[in-house]
């Protein structure tokens, strides 16, 4: 399916104009992109990967991002049928208790990826069954990729 | 002399502890490959639950990369994976040169796709070596290591290294081919065509192996896309998944070659979709060495490069699986945020899902089978 006929079927999900509706962008990425909010993150992500239009069941990447003021969370799909991709975008801005919907009930793969954004941005993924650092240590105290993060000890070389 | 005979009658069952036993595997075992330590729930000698700790190799090369220019983010990558070091720097150089619109010279996409291959089969025959070894068969290592050392002598005389190559720049190649290259290259095809039987004679018909392997660490083609698997370790549960048929990049457009698939999904079918890669890597190095138009080795790129403002996103095989490099940029010299996709991380999820109720020596075999590299894991 190419982009323009994702777009009308993702679309087509949310007829309610009242609803907040999926963001389209393709400027400056070759995949189509989508941004959605974090109330509506885990019902779309179930609809893309079961929905036999799209059927995104294969989540190659998932990536947290420190925007500056907002944290937020990328996610690359592919259909293993229809072998198209599209990166679905999500934001939060509270800084001090980031939440977002976990998707490890839709793919296995989101355990860790989760686990790891937890550990590098502090991003809560709610619904996660063992969310906890993944390569730090327990007692660390602080997120490291975040972009106000103070690296005390110059651990990252300049 | 009276002995002391012990009734089993006599034995209350309550006398045995009943609570689950844990024991640790690593972060200083063989056959964990590198710094990762295993924390396996036992019952007697069944595995109840595997669970990975990482991080103790962890050198945060992206948030490294965050302050460094794009060429050198370059030599940062083939710390992660070290054993397909080539196939990690060309990565970020296609990622690079995808974002600056910038074609490359059809030589230099020739020569990156040949030492890719090799990359490919020095990896294989490594992890060969390795397998047999964590089987208890310790001839293999030196059969893989022979024939990988003459692998490593090619890239010596061209790339100046023997694993760490940093011979991709962006924009081409960091100088031109050795006037021997071709010449061993294809000293090496036919060498290590007669070498491939030995393996198949020496390990994989030895029904000490196949007993090992075989039904061990079963993995179905939906675990194997669910849990995001790639490379050898998806294609031997059928999921079809190469990245160089579904997205070709350098010169592999231009080549015939099969995709590696097998059905069973269990260690055996893993091990035998490595062997088959190699012979198809050796075809695909075949097909182009002959071939190598003549031409420029790189395209000049401005001293500091800065890339447009936007996400760029480019998918490579390495000999484990989908690498992925996704930069935003933001316009300046450096990257605003570099996520490397591991193929080690995502493959090494799916370890506990296939071990448990196995014994403790099946999970040497699978963990040899999905063949990880912890650096690739702990980026």
């Amino acid at each position: 399916m190419n982009n323009e006929a994702l777009q009308q079927t993702i679309l087509s999900w949310f007829p309610d104009p009242e609803f907040p509706q999926p963001q389209f962008t393709e400027e400056g990425s070759q995949f189509l992109n989508l941004s959605t909010q974090p109330e509506q993150l885990h019902e779309l992500m179930h609809l893309l990967k079961n929905n036999p239009e799209t059927h995104f069941d294969y989540l190659f990447c998932l990536t947290g991002v420190d925007y500056g003021k907002e944290l937020g969370v990328v996610y690359h799909l592919e259909s293993t049928v229809h072998r198209h991709i599209m990166v679905v975008k999500v934001q939060t801005a509270d800084r001090e208790n980031p939440v977002l919907d976990s998707v490890q009930d839709i793919w296995a793969t989101a355990n860790y990826h989760e686990r790891e954004v937890f550990d590098f941005f502090g991003i809560k993924f709610k619904n996660h069954p063992n969310l906890k650092r993944l390569f730090l240590t327990d007692e660390w105290e602080g997120y490291p990729l975040r972009k106000n993060y103070v690296d005390e000890t110059n651990m990252v070389v300049k | 002399m009276e002995t002391a005979v012990l009734n089993s009658t006599t034995v209350k069952k309550s006398n045995f502890k009943s609570e689950e036993y844990f024991i640790n595997m690593g972060p200083q075992h063989p056959a964990t490959h590198g710094v990762l330590r295993l924390l396996l729930t036992i019952d007697g000698e069944i595995i109840k639950k595997v669970e990975p700790d990482l991080g103790y190799i962890h050198r945060s090369i992206e948030k490294m990369s965050e302050s460094n220019s794009y060429q050198q983010i370059v030599h940062l990558t083939d710390r992660l994976d070290y054993l397909s070091s080539h196939i990690n720097n060309e990565a970020v150089c296609l990622c690079v040169e995808n974002a600056l619109e910038l074609e490359v010279p059809e030589r230099v996409k020739v020569i990156r796709t040949i030492l890719g291959e090799l990359t490919r089969i020095a990896s294989h025959t490594l992890w060969w070596g390795v397998m047999g070894m964590d089987v208890g068969a310790l001839t293999t290592y030196f059969y893989g290591f022979r024939d990988r050392e003459m692998i490593n002598d090619i890239f010596e005389e061209t790339c100046g290294a023997r694993l760490t190559m940093n011979y991709n720049i962006p924009g081409g190649l960091m100088q031109d081919i050795h006037p021997n290259f071709v010449k061993r290259v294809k000293e090496f095809i036919p060498h290590f065509r007669s070498k491939l039987p030995e393996y198949d004679r020496l390990l994989t018909g030895n029904i000490i192996f196949q007993k090992r392997t075989k039904g061990v660490g079963v993995l179905s083609r939906e675990d194997a896309i669910n849990f995001g698997a790639s490379g050898p370790v998806a294609r031997a549960s059928g999921y079809s998944c190469d990245v160089r048929k579904y997205h070709p990049y350098s010169a592999l457009d231009k080549v015939n070659f099969t995709e590696a698939l097998d059905t069973a999904g269990d260690s055996f079918a893993r091990y035998k979709v490595r062997i088959a890669e190699m012979w198809e890597s050796l075809n695909i190095i075949e097909q182009l060495i002959d071939n190598i138009p003549e031409g420029d080795f790189k395209v000049a790129t401005n001293a500091v490069i800065k890339l447009p403002k936007g996400d760029f996103y480019q998918k490579i095989e390495t000999a484990r699986g989908e690498f992925g490099v996704y930069i935003i940029s933001t316009g300046n010299k450096n990257p605003y945020r570099v996520k490397f996709r591991s193929p080690g991380l995502s493959n090494l999820s799916l370890l506990n899902h296939i071990a448990v109720g196995g014994k403790i020596g099946d999970l040497v075999a699978t963990m040899a089978t999905i063949d990880i590299v912890v650096p690739d894991i702990d980026r």
